[in-house]
């Protein structure tokens, strides 16, 4: 079993990130689960989304405490929340750096940024102030954890984003391009 | 067709898979997505329905009651609060024999409030006269719909059927279904024939009168004989689906019983993480096992004791409070009709999972562990995931 931990805020699309997931994964042969945290939004709030893929057939129905990844929407959270909680060791965390050049390490993960923010903008996702940037994650996602293929998850966004399909798609693509594992 | 989707879209798409004719609803938390979709689902043109927007839910499920009186095969949805608003028209449903099927997204009943999951609104409900079947999965919740209609309808029962689903964990998680074409599932239902009293001016005739005490008695005792042959009607509408879907279904399901010296007993999503719990157990040689029940109304008493008359510890998953009584509903159910059985099985009632707090694998082996160390002196009744008043719950 392979479960991702999404941290976003309220209106950045966590949840439809981790529901696109699980859709593509299950186009490529995986069992899935996709679920929001059990909880009140609110706009601009931290909101957490989960996705669980596994070759067998998945019955457990409880949150996810152990992460094999953890995929951050947002830069401006990495000082507010716990986003490393529960996450493997050696497992992956992937951040949209926001814009901003310096990176951290975090030892013990692999670690990978991308500038979904500018993608997202650039390909008129949102807003300026802000911008959705879900589909650009998902492009970094299947870069560097590879069990899901690019086309996979493409396909899921034709068949479930129907507001400026064309853009998603393109940041999704630019986002896979641009993805840098390790070295900063 | 397989398709990933959400408890309460598989809930709309059942609905329009089965022909339903009215949709009355009000929102709430966690049902909400299941008018929304209805909604969308005829603005799109996918379904042929009528959708009344309601201002309570007192008024969405008395719209139900008459437009199913009035032949029409309805549904609605709704959950806690919402389902405890309807309590005093869901007597007068089942008391006029009318086939509605509603779906219960089962969530917590205040106060505190709570928008979270257990089951204590639907089992406070347990003596309304409707039928109760709960959904393990997503897949489940389709199939269950589809088959509570005809349930429902079957001459034999006339009864409205809740399908009752776990807030958030079934109702708000994704998973992938198998949709069967529409024309399967007209062929399987039938068509709604109305094969009952109904309002209809050709053939005048009243439904819900007055019942004087010569006759009030006859008309209870009616209700309880159409939930006993529910139970065999049940069962028949099962293996036609199994038959025709080629997905097994009975009203309990045991899950390697073999030599168990410990049962859990459960409904609805929780059992899925319990069958995981039991392969763990299972693994470092410890003989777990679990009955669900997929019918709490009917209870299925005659399976149960088939699988539980014997000298095993039971483990009763209770996710209810029964306020001054020595545990909660399913212990006291299930230990009542293991009164006369041959073999009087150990049963212990863990109280838990309430108000969203989660069940893990963890919990479950821990449930095991407990009740393996208890004998006939301890205390049977454990709230077993009570914190210290006092504690620090951050």
């Amino acid at each position: 079993m392979f479960e991702i931990r999404f941290h976003g805020r309220g209106g950045q699309g966590a949840v439809t990130a981790a529901n696109i997931l699980a859709i593509a994964a299950f186009n490529d042969g995986y069992d899935v689960q996709s679920f929001p945290f059990f909880g009140v939004e609110r706009r601009g709030a931290p909101v957490e989304a989960y996705t669980r893929l596994d070759k067998k057939k998945i019955r457990i129905k409880m949150n996810v405490y152990t992460p094999d990844a953890v995929i951050v929407l947002d830069n401006s959270l990495l000082s507010e929340i716990d986003f490393l909680y529960g996450l493997k060791k050696g497992g992956d965390l992937i951040i949209n750096r926001g814009g901003v050049e310096k990176q951290e390490q975090y030892n013990g993960y692999r670690v990978s940024y991308v500038d979904a923010t500018s993608i997202a903008i650039k390909n008129k996702l949102g807003t300026e102030n802000s911008p959705i940037v879900n589909t650009a994650i998902l492009g970094a996602y299947v870069k560097v954890i590879k069990n899901v293929k690019l086309n996979s998850i493409l396909d899921a966004i034709k068949d479930n984003v129907t507001i400026k399909t064309e853009n998603n798609l393109n940041a999704a693509i630019e986002a896979f391009d641009n993805t840098v594992t390790g070295v900063f | 067709m397989y398709k990933v989707m959400k408890g309460n879209e598989v809930t709309a798409y059942a609905a329009m898979l089965s022909s339903v004719d009215v949709i009355p609803a009000y929102p709430i938390t966690p049902s909400t997505l299941f008018p929304e979709k209805i909604s969308e689902l005829i603005a799109n043109g996918e379904m042929n329905a009528t959708f009344i927007p309601t201002e309570s839910e007192h008024s969405a499920i008395s719209v139900a009651i008459g437009a199913s009186a009035s032949g029409s095969r309805v549904m609605t949805a709704t959950a806690s609060q919402g389902l405890a608003y309807m309590h005093e028209m869901l007597a007068i449903a089942s008391g006029m024999r009318l086939p509605i099927v509603m779906a219960i997204g089962n969530r917590a009943i205040s106060a505190p409030l709570n928008i979270w999951n257990d089951q204590q609104d639907s089992i406070d409900e347990r003596n309304s006269g409707w039928i109760q079947l709960y959904a393990e999965n997503n897949q489940e919740i389709l199939d269950l719909t589809i088959a509570a209609f005809k349930i429902s309808e079957n001459e034999k029962v006339h009864l409205p059927v809740m399908i009752c689903m776990d807030a958030f964990l079934l109702t708000h998680t994704m998973e992938a279904i198998n949709i069967p074409d529409k024309k399967e599932v007209t062929d399987f239902i039938g068509k709604n024939t109305t094969n009952r009293i109904i309002l209809d001016t050709e053939k005048p005739a009243t439904l819900g009168s007055f019942a004087s005490p010569e006759y009030y008695t006859e008309f209870r005792h009616q209700v309880t004989v159409a939930m006993e042959a529910a139970n065999s009607v049940i069962f028949d509408i099962f293996s036609d689906f199994k038959k025709r879907f080629n997905r097994n279904y009975d009203v309990v399901e045991p899950y390697r019983l073999d030599d168990a010296e410990l049962i859990f007993v459960s409904m609805g999503a929780v059992s899925g993480t319990i069958k995981d719990a039991v392969d763990v157990l299972r693994e470092q040689g410890k003989k777990a096992g679990l009955l669900r029940l997929v019918a709490f109304r009917p209870f299925p008493s005659q399976q149960i004791k088939k699988y539980l008359s014997m000298d095993v510890k039971i483990a009763v998953i209770d996710r209810n409070v029964t306020p001054g009584y020595d545990g909660s509903v399913l212990y006291a159910e299930l230990r009542s009709i293991l009164y006369d059985s041959d073999f009087k099985p150990e049963i212990i009632d863990f109280i838990a999972g309430l108000g969203g707090r989660d069940m893990t694998i963890d919990d479950f082996i821990k449930i095991y562990t407990l009740a393996m160390e208890m004998n006939a002196d301890s205390n049977h009744i454990v709230w077993e995931q009570l914190k210290p008043l006092g504690e620090d719950v951050s």
